[in-house]
């Protein structure tokens, strides 16, 4: 007998992680919900993912001029690690932190960005933005190497406070000043990194974060109404404990775990669709000084998540990697697997490059023509050659289940691609052609019955939502 | 061939992250320029002159050819009151005309809706880029994304013919219109009826395009490319969107810029030789413009977030010339350090709607704005 109903733990695969086959579905429901919460707050208690074989296999991958084989292995990483939350929310911190590849085109520094949000995703806000402050990645980026003492250039000082922590502001007032703006500019000069070595001939190394004292303006400084000699740091240990800064990473985790929110440039103006649940998010960082592994408990054990169904819009990568996990095509790193990085740019998510420093546009905003297109495409092609071996595990299972009535089948369908829910008009729809087909004989036709309602289902309104 | 189609048609070109009109369209002869920028200014010498005051940046060469030919408008100090800083606040004003609240349907989408209100045309507009612009949404309206043309289609991975002729006619009745589906279905189910329309006439495209003209491989000529066929293939498309990357010109504008500057105009001079040399360039208008321009002083290396910026319009229609009055850099006369805004964008959009859609403006914009003679 199950502990935990298995529709809610595919919910909850699909959230804090990318997804979940239908037998770890089964294993997993042998165990109560808030045990099963509480592993997966735990990443390094599960062994990393061994990427010996993948970077034998893709010599590429050691090449520092271009960065899609590794953005690749991100893809691979997503669909076969078990440190599931970890995975989820170092895309969660890229959605947040958005730093774009394109300008610095010094690919290391993109990747070793990423591997920090990976090592440091469940600490707290301080950590993080300490990190992101001293991350080259981002220096170079929001030019904070071209902020000088004198020269001030206020890309990062202000992005920090728009986009990164406190946000604009809300109900139409604002949490900071054209001039506070000014000030954590001049507070962040000589945050800077070093300078890597030429590309040319061994590719590109490495850069580190430093601090040029000769370049700090160390002039007093007003901030937020506070008056001092302030450094970078000061800055941070301002914005953080305040409740706008809670509010805002809050608000960042919900639409992202639970349900879509309108885009972070509507925030200071639309409230939140769930005050209550931003609020209950935000107690428990001002609680907790912003642990992020607090706040997730509170929200993955949230009555408010559980009900949260299938009310997002799957992101391309969510999409394309949750479809990966049920039809188990990526477990080893064949040779397409360099190539997914670009299919999901044509579905509109060039991962390490978003639009802006803004992120994606999320939500209903991942859909038009030429992205929905992409997206059935893609599920579709999943399950298309036959070959895939989560369909083989698919072909026994309905096999095992004996003979079943038309509409019975649709639903072990279903039920093998993570409990998806179908509205009344696709329902109908998929069923009447299940109906003229007839019931399922075990054993008669499985392979080719199953792979046309599998398709018809990803093709699908319904399977866009996660 | 010959494109026989005559309906006006628009194509924009949005140049995201801050154009710096300051570098682009030079006062090669004011010593504020020289004094505010020691980093970053053009030597009199690298500019191309179109009068004792100004002159295009060296790389701006086709729109230097427009200008002297008299088919470019430049709107010079465009912009709008109390201008934001911030990329995203200020984009989404340009999209949707709405500088008090963030509105979900763009200026375009509504010039869409008012050009095939009955929606007889899926094509009506294209989208060439990934992710779709907020300028050219509207609720039921609909618009065609394209990232790449060549390989565009749907389902069109199942090779079995008969099984994706089955599996394209269950598509179809799974996004057909319920009652009560609510907003976001009805909005993806709009969109897959699209796909599937729209896909099915796009597809011939490819094979009937043929040109001299070689377009350079940067993104922004590939996107003209795209536009030119589906122009050239006559299908009824009235607005085309498309949009060219990396204004944002905080640090190493000089060498940052140039390279835009090169890329975007040599993408503009190979799609309208390609128009010409099918004579299907007498209907087509190009409208560009960039969310501000940047501020007068240089940080050392770049520029930082601005106000009032500069939009050109291109096409044999519009009378070339310099609109409105270039802002002044004299310290004391900018805004707050940066070009202050003169002339109102949504007069321009305004413009464009009355002249050469011969539509309604308020209703679009938002209000009555003050129009620019631009169209012929």
């Amino acid at each position: 007998m199950a502990k935990t109903d298995p529709a809610l733990i595919a919910h909850l695969y699909r959230r804090a992680g990318f997804g979940a086959t239908y037998e770890e579905i089964q294993k997993l429901s042998e165990f109560e919900y808030d045990e099963i919460v509480e592993k997966l707050l735990e990443p390094e208690q599960v062994e990393q993912l061994n990427l010996d074989v993948a970077r034998r296999y893709h010599l590429e991958l050691n090449d520092t001029d271009s960065v899609i084989p590794q953005k690749g292995e991100w893809i691979y990483r997503m669909v076969n690690s078990q440190r599931h939350l970890e995975e989820k929310m170092t895309l969660f911190w890229h959605y947040v932190f958005a730093t774009g590849a394109g300008k610095s085109m010094h690919y290391p520094a993109s990747t070793t960005q990423i591997e920090t949000f990976r090592d440091l995703c469940l600490t707290d806000m301080k950590t993080l933005l300490m990190a992101l402050s001293k991350d080259p990645a981002m220096n170079f980026w929001l030019d904070n190497c071209e902020n000088h003492k004198g020269e001030p250039n206020e890309n990062w000082g202000r992005e920090l406070l728009e986009l990164f922590s406190m946000g604009v502001g809300m109900d139409n007032s604002f949490n900071y000043s054209e001039d506070d703006v000014k000030m954590a500019a001049r507070a962040f000069t000589g945050w800077s990194f070093t300078q890597p070595l030429s590309v040319y001939p061994y590719g590109a190394y490495p850069s580190e974060f430093v601090y040029l004292e000769e370049d700090h303006d160390d002039s007093i400084k007003t901030f937020l109404g506070n008056e001092g000699n302030f450094n970078g740091e000061d800055i941070l240990d301002m914005i953080i404990p305040r409740e706008a800064t809670a509010r805002f990473i809050c608000r960042h985790m919900y639409t992202f775990f639970v349900a879509d929110e309108p885009q972070v440039p509507a925030w200071n103006i639309v409230p939140p669709q769930d005050p209550e649940a931003i609020k209950v998010l935000t107690d428990k960082y001002m609680e907790t000084n912003g642990d992020i592994k607090e706040i997730m408990r509170t929200l993955l054990t949230s009555e408010f998540f559980k009900d949260a169904k299938f009310r997002k819009i799957k992101s391309p990568v969510e999409l394309m990697v949750g479809t990966m996990k049920a039809s188990r095509t990526l477990e080893f790193p064949e040779p397409t697997f360099v190539g997914l990085a670009l299919t999901a740019t044509a579905m509109g998510q060039n991962l390490m490059y978003p639009p802006t420093v803004e992120g994606w546009h999320t939500g209903r905003e991942w859909i038009d023509a030429g992205t929905l297109n992409e997206r059935i495409n893609f599920a579709v092609g999943q399950f298309d050659s036959g070959q895939a071996p989560g369909l083989e595990d698919m072909i026994n299972e309905v096999e095992g289940r004996g003979n079943l009535s038309s509409d019975g089948f649709v639903d072990v369908c279903l039920e093998l691609l993570g409990y998806v829910e179908l509205g009344d008009d696709t329902r109908e729809t998929i069923y009447e052609d299940a109906t003229s087909q007839g019931d399922y004989i075990s054993g008669t036709e499985t392979k080719n019955r199953l792979t046309t309602t599998l398709q018809q289902i990803v093709s699908s309104v319904d399977y866009q939502f996660g | 061939m010959t494109n026989t189609q005559k309906e006006p048609t628009l194509v924009v070109l949005e140049l995201v992250g801050g154009n710096d009109f300051l570098n682009t369209l030079i006062p090669y002869t004011s010593g504020f320029y020289y004094d505010s920028r020691p980093h970053i200014a053009f030597k009199p010498e690298d500019v191309l002159p179109i009068n004792d005051e100004l002159g295009f940046n060296k790389n701006a060469t086709t729109l230097q050819e427009f200008y002297k030919k008299g088919k470019m408008g430049i709107v010079q100090g465009v912009g709008y009151p109390d201008s934001s800083r911030s990329h995203f606040r200020s984009r989404d004003i340009w999209h949707t005309c709405e500088p008090d609240k963030v509105a979900t349907e763009g200026w375009l989408g509504k010039v869409i809706r008012d050009l095939d209100p009955n929606k007889e045309n899926v094509l009506t507009a294209i989208s060439i880029s990934r992710g779709l612009p907020r300028a050219v949404v509207a609720q039921d309206v609909p618009v065609t994304s394209i990232g790449d043309l060549d390989t565009y289609g749907l389902l069109t991975g199942i090779k079995h013919e008969d099984k994706r002729a089955q599996a394209m006619s269950i598509f179809e009745k799974m996004y057909s219109p319920y009652t009560g589906a609510g907003m976001v279905r009805d909005y993806l189910k709009q969109t897959g009826r699209d796909v599937q329309a729209g896909a099915e006439i796009l597809k011939t495209v490819p094979g009937m395009y043929s040109s001299s003209i070689e377009y350079a491989d940067s993104p922004i000529s590939q996107n003209l490319r795209d536009v030119a066929r589906i122009h050239l293939a006559d299908l009824g498309v009235k607005v085309f969107y498309t949009q060219h990357g990396g204004y944002d010109t905080h640090a190493n504008e000089y060498s940052g810029h140039e390279k835009l500057m090169i890329d975007v105009n040599r993408a503009v001079k190979d799609f309208f030789m390609d128009l010409e040399e099918h004579d299907a360039a007498e209907n087509v208008i190009m409208m560009i413009w960039s969310e501000f321009g940047r501020r007068v002083v240089d940080n050392g290396s770049g520029t930082d977030h601005g106000a009032g910026g500069g939009a050109f319009l291109i096409g044999n229609r519009v009378n070339g010339g310099l609109y409105s009055e270039y802002p002044s850099i004299e310290p004391s006369k900018t805004d707050n350090g940066d070009l202050a805004f003169q002339y109102d964008f949504r007069g321009l959009y305004s413009s464009v709607i009355e002249q050469w859609f011969k539509l309604d403006s308020p209703s679009i914009v938002g209000g009555n704005f003050e129009q620019l003679s631009l169209i012929n």
